[in-house]
């Protein structure tokens, strides 16, 4: 392992099993909502902030993922603006951008990456 | 060394000059310093009102944050100029800094007009000027539950129609006898008063305020007249007056009522200093709108970036207008006023709420100006002919009354330097070029390449039959591709699937599609899999629409909204009660929609398979209320109960709801019914309609009540109920086989080539030999019908799918409502400072 980069605590969510494929679900992970996307047509998976940076809402699990131009995306249910899945930077033009966060799946189980969990109460 | 250009001002006309300078390349010459004094950047003023629904600055921002870096532009925000030396050439901010320049370009744009009657500086009274303006009036409006603007122009109007959307009482006052007094004359401002006094504004006319009342807060208005309007909060919007006061203290020459002089070059008395916008001074006039203040702009950058050459001059614009008004049509153009000798014609129709009027040169062959209230359609049109001087036809009241002419007929003849876009002052010639280099070939790019279409809109429909008819004259195909996906509209799609049997998303981006889908492709092919097989589309939950996805309609907090069915709006008092006992047990938000049902607002994800399965037990079924489906058939009483009605438009209603329920098309539908031709249920605002007669029942197509309100068009009279339903079984079925994904029935009915007569033609005469066709797929999509609640309510694996989190029972803790007038609403979406990182 590189010893320079901070490597993150991994949290499991649920086994591969739960998850709709080419489709989100929301994972509650240290109190924070994540929205992680299996998919499969593209055979990865993603995960990043469930809120909406827009409106606040919580609903981008509920989202449909896709791709633009090959950079793999989910659109906010609200309005439709478009994220992309790797960077979290927005594709249709605004200045909002959402966090992402790393995704390992190991004997079925889904994880994911949190760089510092907090204290946990 | 690089030239020193200083601009003052970072309103729309100071960005737009920026922008022009960028353009040209002004940037190589010139080191461009914008000053605003304003705490962002540049936004769109003429859309303010929006702000007051979607509080959001984001959208209403002209470019994106590092536009001006990336152009090499210095941008300093709350920053304004206090004073110029002219001799020195030097601008002093209100920092401190100072500013050296070779060139000053003036856009200071202007401010609100407050007019100096007693009290008015009391607390209460506002200016809607900038979005700091709407945040305090939002602010105080919360107090308070009547609201008066003082203006009758086109701002005040708006803001008028921003306090109505606050819930508040809304009043107007105007000074003049009539509604938009520089816009419209008396017939045109009644039909306007009339329209929206309708929809609850009141107006109040020939007003000369004497003061405002109240002892440190404001409370009423009193006139000069002695009567008193008893309001707790004023908004002034009653005209602008030019920001000269730099000028003034800096020696550079302003007119006698304000405003900065500016010859045809846009250049002040003072060498290398200028003026643009709502601060010039032109020929006597000033500008209050942005279209010439877009154009000085332009002109001004053309001309210092491209020395050398010869200088483009700036004549004077015109003072053309298109609005919606509170949901009303507004147009005003040319000499609208007829104030020079003129041959007018004019249609009123007090009905309808339609005012249209032709100004005329006096031979009747030039048309020299006009308004239009409460249907516009024809403005872009119109707005042509008047730009360009175009001959008109010998009846030139067919442009008004009757059917429009075809639509491009006077386009083809219109020379190439005709002015297709005022806004933005992009000419046919300048279209049919990047067309024709193969620079475009579809509006969004036509839009990205010209900027044509990008302001006020309104030549949006020009844009596009230009295109067309260019595409069609190089013998290319005008298709509509779904998406970058695919390169098939969405009718070729349908033969695809159709043909190829294709039931999944999968199989078609497979073997017709590139790339992993999208949220248009995605639920275009959802709907074409459903418009042909019609099975539970939970089946294919992923590639839904979100409110298809969960089966409600997803609403402000990401909470959602359930419809019941209720067929024709006809329900027992049972049913009325079991509804509000189970909007009580889940603190539900209860509402009737236009359609005639039981909006059901507040419900968590988590909550729709309990909410849904105790309405199915009691008999109730999905409403289909979030799908690009066949939704309401509103009704009236008919003949049961009216003592006009002349057929039994309830059961009608019934019939055609349940017929059709649920069944997915490239758009939402709509239908009604009405039982005599007073059209209480409002059927010709539909996809499609039917109205009683003595004989039988009229159907009417392509209406709709959406962003263009559409009356739908006659297709057959007198037909007994048989023959209507298989009238409607044929238009719906070659309407969902046919359309491109998210035209409605009314947008689609017009690119139809041939239009009404053609769809006759098509249904009633067989045509094209496809009715046995489009009766059976409708027999076999009405015969399939399931209850989609019923499908998850059976079925605890699909109820999962409503969890909020996949690892915890927990439900989204974030969701908040508050209370408003006895129920729950959510509370408002944060401001972006608080929501982004």
């Amino acid at each position: 392992m590189n010893t320079t980069t901070k490597e993150p605590v991994w949290i499991p969510v649920s086994t591969v099993s739960e998850f709709p494929e080419d489709g989100g679900v929301c994972a509650k992970v240290y109190g924070e909502q994540i929205a992680i996307f299996h998919f499969s047509s593209r055979n990865e998976w993603f995960a990043c902030e469930n809120k909406c940076p827009h409106t606040g809402d919580m609903v981008l699990a509920r989202g449909m993922i896709g791709d633009s131009q090959g950079e793999p995306k989910v659109a906010c249910p609200m309005h439709k603006k478009s994220f992309s899945l790797r960077t979290g930077a927005c594709i249709s033009g605004e200045e909002y951008s959402i966090k992402t966060f790393p995704v390992h799946i190991e004997d079925g189980t889904v994880y994911i990456g949190i760089e510092s969990p907090g204290t946990q109460g | 060394m690089k030239r020193k250009l200083v601009i003052l001002g970072n309103g729309m006309v100071g960005h737009r000059f920026a922008e022009k300078v960028a353009e040209y390349g002004g940037t190589e010459k010139f080191e461009v310093t914008i000053l605003g004094e304003e705490p962002r950047r540049a936004y769109d003023r003429v859309h303010l009102s929006e702000y007051f629904t979607n509080r959001s600055a984001d959208s209403l921002y002209l470019s994106p944050s590092d536009w001006y870096r990336t152009n090499g532009i210095r941008l300093l925000l709350s920053e304004p100029a206090i004073s110029v030396d002219t001799v020195s050439r030097k601008v002093i901010t209100s920092a401190g800094t100072e500013l050296p320049f070779d060139e000053l370009v003036l856009a200071t744009g202007s401010s609100a007009f407050v007019p100096n009657f007693e009290g008015v500086d009391k607390q209460g009274v506002f200016v809607y000027r900038t979005i700091e303006d709407l945040e305090k009036i939002m602010s105080y409006a919360k107090q308070v539950s009547k609201v008066a603007v003082l203006g009758g122009g086109l701002l005040g109007l708006e803001a008028a129609k921003a306090v109505l959307d606050m819930g508040k009482e809304s009043h107007v006052v105007e000074f003049a006898s009539r509604l938009m007094p520089r816009q419209l004359d008396e017939a045109a401002s009644s039909v306007l008063k009339s329209k929206i006094e309708s929809l609850g504004v009141r107006i109040h006319l020939n007003r000369e305020t004497k003061q405002a009342l109240g002892e440190t807060n404001f409370q009423g208005l009193e006139f000069v007249d002695g009567s008193v309007l008893d309001v707790e909060m004023l908004i002034v919007s009653a005209g602008i007056r030019p920001r000269d006061e730099l000028a003034k203290n800096s020696g550079i020459e302003v007119g006698q009522r304000g405003g900065i002089i500016v010859d045809d070059e846009l250049r002040t008395n003072v060498y290398g200093v200028y003026a643009i916008g709502e601060v010039a001074l032109h020929k006597g006039m000033i500008y209050g709108l942005v279209a010439p203040g877009y154009e000085m702009a332009e002109t001004l950058a053309y001309n210092l970036c491209s020395p050398g050459q010869k200088t483009k001059s700036y004549a004077g614009s015109d003072l053309s207008t298109k609005l919606k008004l509170i949901g009303v049509d507004v147009a005003s153009f040319g000499d609208a006023l007829g104030q020079t000798e003129h041959l007018p014609i004019a249609y009123t129709n007090p009905r309808t709420g339609v005012y249209k009027k032709l100004v005329l040169s006096q031979d009747g062959k030039k048309l020299k100006g006009g308004i239009l209230v409460g249907d516009a359609d024809a403005y872009s049109n119109l707005l042509t002919l008047y730009l360009n001087n175009v001959e008109l036809p010998a009846e030139p009241e067919s442009l008004i009354v009757g059917t429009p002419s075809e639509e491009g007929s006077a386009l083809g003849s219109l020379p190439d330097d005709a002015k297709i876009c005022s806004c933005n002052n992009v000419s046919k010639g300048d279209l049919l070029g990047v067309i024709r280099s193969g620079a475009c070939s579809d509006l969004k790019g036509l839009k990205e390449c010209t900027k044509s279409g990008t302001g006020c809109g309104g030549c949006i429909p020009q844009m596009n039959s230009i295109l067309k008819e260019e595409l069609r004259a190089q013998g290319k195909v005008v298709t509509e591709h779904v998406c970058e996906h695919f390169k098939y509209s969405r009718q070729e799609l349908f033969q695809i699937a159709k043909v190829k049997g294709i039931r999944t998303f999968e199989e078609m981006i497979r073997t017709h599609g590139m790339g992993n889908g999208c949220e248009s492709c995605k639920p275009t092919v959802a709907s074409i899999i459903a418009s042909i097989y019609n099975e539970p589309i939970q089946k294919y939950r992923e590639i839904q629409d979100t409110n298809d996805k969960y089966l409600a309609n997803i609403q402000r907090g990401g909470t959602y909204s359930v419809v019941p069915r209720i067929p024709g709006g006809e329900i027992t008092p049972d049913k009325l009660i079991v509804i509000g006992q189970i909007a009580k047990k889940y603190d539900l938000y209860c509402k009737v929609t236009g359609g005639q049902r039981i909006d059901l607002l507040g419900a968590r994800m988590d909550q729709l398979p309990d909410i849904w399965k105790d309405l199915v037990e009691e008999g109730f079924e999905s409403g289909h209320a979030y799908g690009k489906a066949m939704r309401t058939v509103k009704s009236c009483v008919g003949s049961t109960w009216c003592r006009y009605g002349v057929q039994d438009s309830t059961a009608f209603a019934i019939r055609i709801e349940e017929r059709y329920r649920g069944i997915r098309a490239p758009h939402k539908l709509k239908s009604a019914v009405s039982g005599c031709i007073r059209e209480c249920a409002e059927a010709r605002g539909k996809d499609f309609g039917i109205i009683a007669t003595e004989k039988g029942w009229n159907l009417y197509v392509g209406g709709n009540g959406g962003v263009n309100p559409k009356h739908a068009i006659l297709l057959a009279a007198d037909l007994d109920e048989e023959t209507c339903v298989k009238y409607i079984d044929r238009f719906m079925m070659f309407y969902i086989r046919t359309a491109d994904k998210l035209v409605r029935t009314s947008a689609w009915l017009e690119q139809l080539e041939g239009g009404i007569e053609y769809l006759k033609d098509v249904i009633i005469n067989d045509r094209l030999g496809i009715n046995k066709m489009l009766e059976e797929e409708m027999d076999n999509l009405v015969g399939t019908y399931v209850c989609e609640w019923k499908d998850v309510v059976d079925d605890p694996e699909k109820q999962k799918k409503y969890k909020h989190f996949i690892n915890s029972e927990d439900s989204d803790p974030t969701v908040r409502f508050i209370e408003e007038r006895g129920q729950k609403r959510p509370v408002d979406w944060p401001k972006k400072e608080l929501v982004s990182n």
